[in-house]
């Protein structure tokens, strides 16, 4: 899929904007996870703007296509990205992790309509991915042409039920599961080559029966056309390991684990909003 | 009403095993709706799902060994309307999986049913990594979560339909052994409904049983009333949600109860009625179940006997509650 200039700048000044509510929520809530969330900007704008099919005044329009963020953690770009889609309005986003707010610290699919699942724990996600394909599959046979997204963490490929979904996906091949892989290299506790190297992961993947594209996660025109291209294959998972930059957009941040977890003050907030890239 | 077999004090009941309750009530309950679906990790056959694989072998699902994926895959074909049922050892589900059960299924009320078979000591030589005796407790301190375990293969066919028709997630508790069979095809059964099998006018103590327990509380009350010991015997299937109305009747009218439960002593059926008792109507109370231990193998009746969830166990806790009971006055 071939973006037009046109197009190009239209998600370039969204993804400006969810970057800069990202940072203005965060700052808010005074928790939360900055690093993730800034890194995966692009992905969930060309998802919620060009990729998914959605009807935001109709959270649960039944030929709509599923978007399962099994990293949870990273609900700010989530909820920054839906607020612009018009799920709900943008003076909601400050209410972040605030007693009886529909934005819970991690996602709750009771509180909030427009989202799949609950997710926080890591590795549930791919799993329920493929149990709502299955699902589908019943009723619409194989050549169902409802497509069923599943964002995953670097991190929580260390956890052994991603495995087990992984595993199972491959069994099942289903054509129209397309999982997206946040290859940050960061998690809570340092890098996560050191702390439980994933690599090599290409080969991992592949291994399970699963197409595997590498992308630079923050160009649109790769992450539109490795959908396009995901979209294409029959009888068999694609998986999209997206290389990102953590903290994308602020330098200071960028890359470092110890913004993966923690959110900036007043002055930083405004240092990094100022000098957004 | 007749509510329970007419052989119940005969040497020649009819014994068959609470699985294979299940295997038949998956069946009816599935013929009846087709967003059934059944998913096994590996233990399909033990877990009596061969005839639902035989009747409707697309909505069965294979998962391999892998329990957390068990629970996961579960909560996405609800998330798409099915009602999946995910059977396996209750040792391995709920006892493997249970933050996936709390997280995808019971904060995301999600329409799983949960099928732990080969639970307690009953499930006998294969020894104590399979003895599930902690998953009443495990399951009932989840919200949104219901906790059903049947006394005997009839009823574990009639809560297989019902919790077909619930909607929520709901554990359900079988054993594996041939146990006798006590209810019959009238016999009422109704989610939340604890239900009185033996009634007596002037009840002394109140048993509180679930599972193969039901039938040995019903042979020890008779025991008691030969010495003159009355006490009435209820069948609690249901753990949660709590028959509170119904069980604080019968324990107000006795004033002295014993539970007895193939599961740990703590936090099973035993603390619920604990519960129940200390916030509405403290009376002695003693429980029968296994005592902070780990089984072993062996066979389950010999298994029972050992851990003191014997027929004379549960005499010998009605008169230690009678006599706490009457200490009292």
């Amino acid at each position: 899929m071939f973006l037009s200039d046109e197009k190009l700048e239209y998600l370039t000044n969204k993804a400006c904007v969810i970057r800069r509510s990202i940072i203005e929520m965060l700052v808010v809530s005074g928790s939360g996870h900055t690093g993730g969330s800034l890194g995966l900007v692009e992905i969930f704008t060309a998802l919620y703007f060009g990729l998914l099919n959605y009807k935001p005044e109709q959270p649960n329009w039944s030929e709509r296509d599923r978007l399962i963020v099994s990293n949870g953690h990273v609900c700010p770009v989530l909820y920054a990205t839906m607020a612009q889609a018009g799920y709900f309005p943008l003076e909601e986003l400050k209410t972040l992790r605030r007693l009886g707010s529909r934005l819970q610290g991690h996602p709750e699919r009771l509180k909030l309509p427009g989202l799949e699942t609950s997710s926080g724990p890591l590795g549930e996600g791919l799993g329920q991915t493929l149990g709502m394909i299955l699902a589908d599959r019943l009723d619409r046979g194989h050549n169902s042409q409802r497509f069923f997204y599943c964002l995953l963490s670097d991190g929580e490929l260390q956890e052994g039920s991603t495995w087990e979904a992984i595993m199972a996906a491959g069994k099942e091949a289903p054509h129209n599961l397309i999982a997206f892989v946040d290859r940050n290299h960061i998690q809570s506790d340092g890098m996560t080559d050191k702390i439980m190297p994933l690599e090599p992961l290409v080969d991992k993947w592949r291994a399970f029966g699963w197409q595997v594209q590498e992308i630079d996660g923050h160009s649109f025109q790769e992450i539109f056309e490795a959908v396009g291209q995901a979209k294409s294959v029959f009888g068999r998972p694609s998986v999209i390991i997206a290389h990102t930059i953590s903290g994308k957009g602020v330098p200071e941040w960028e890359r470092k684990y110890n913004w993966h977890g923690k959110t900036p003050n007043v002055q930083e907030a405004k240092g990094a909003i100022e000098n957004l890239i | 009403m007749k509510i329970l077999t007419d052989k119940i004090f005969d040497l020649n009941i009819i014994q068959k095993a609470i699985r294979d309750g299940f295997g038949e009530g998956i069946v009816l309950a599935a013929e009846e709706n087709e967003k059934i679906v059944t998913l096994s990790a590996d233990l399909a056959d033990s877990t009596r799902l061969g005839s639902f694989i035989e009747k409707f072998p697309k909505r069965f699902f294979q998962i391999g060994v892998a329990e957390q994926n068990l629970a996961t895959i579960a909560a996405g074909m609800a998330a798409m309307d099915k009602i999946p049922f995910i059977t396996s050892f209750a040792i391995f589900s709920p006892g493997r999986n249970w933050e996936i059960i709390r997280t995808a299924i019971c904060l995301n009320e999600t329409n799983v049913k949960i099928v732990g078979s080969h639970a307690g000591l009953s499930v006998g030589a294969d020894g104590a990594s399979h003895q599930a005796l902690e998953d009443i407790a495990l399951m009932r301190v989840l919200p949104n979560m219901t906790v059903v375990v049947p006394a005997d293969a009839e009823e574990a066919q009639k809560a297989t339909i019902a919790i077909a028709d619930l909607k929520g997630p709901v554990y359900l508790r079988l054993s594996r052994e041939k146990t006798p069979v006590i209810t019959i095809s009238e016999t009422p059964f109704e989610i939340g409904r604890a239900l009185v099998v033996r009634e007596t006018e002037r009840p002394q103590v109140t048993i509180i049983a679930c599972g193969l327990m039901v039938y040995r509380a019903l042979i020890a009350a008779k025991k008691l009333s030969v010495e003159g010991v009355e006490c009435t015997v209820i069948n609690n299937h249901t753990i949660k949600p709590l028959d509170k109305k119904n069980l604080l009747i019968a324990i107000e009218k006795a004033g002295a109860v014993v539970v007895a439960e193939e599961h740990q002593k703590i936090a099973g059926l035993g603390g619920a009625i604990a519960e129940l008792l200390a916030e509405n109507y403290p009376v002695p109370l003693e429980f029968v179940g296994v005592d902070n231990l780990f089984g072993q193998s062996g066979n389950a009746t010999e298994l029972l006997e050992l851990y003191g969830l014997g027929i004379d166990d549960i005499v010998v806790a009605v008169r230690k509650v009678l006599k706490r009971k009457n200490a009292q006055k």
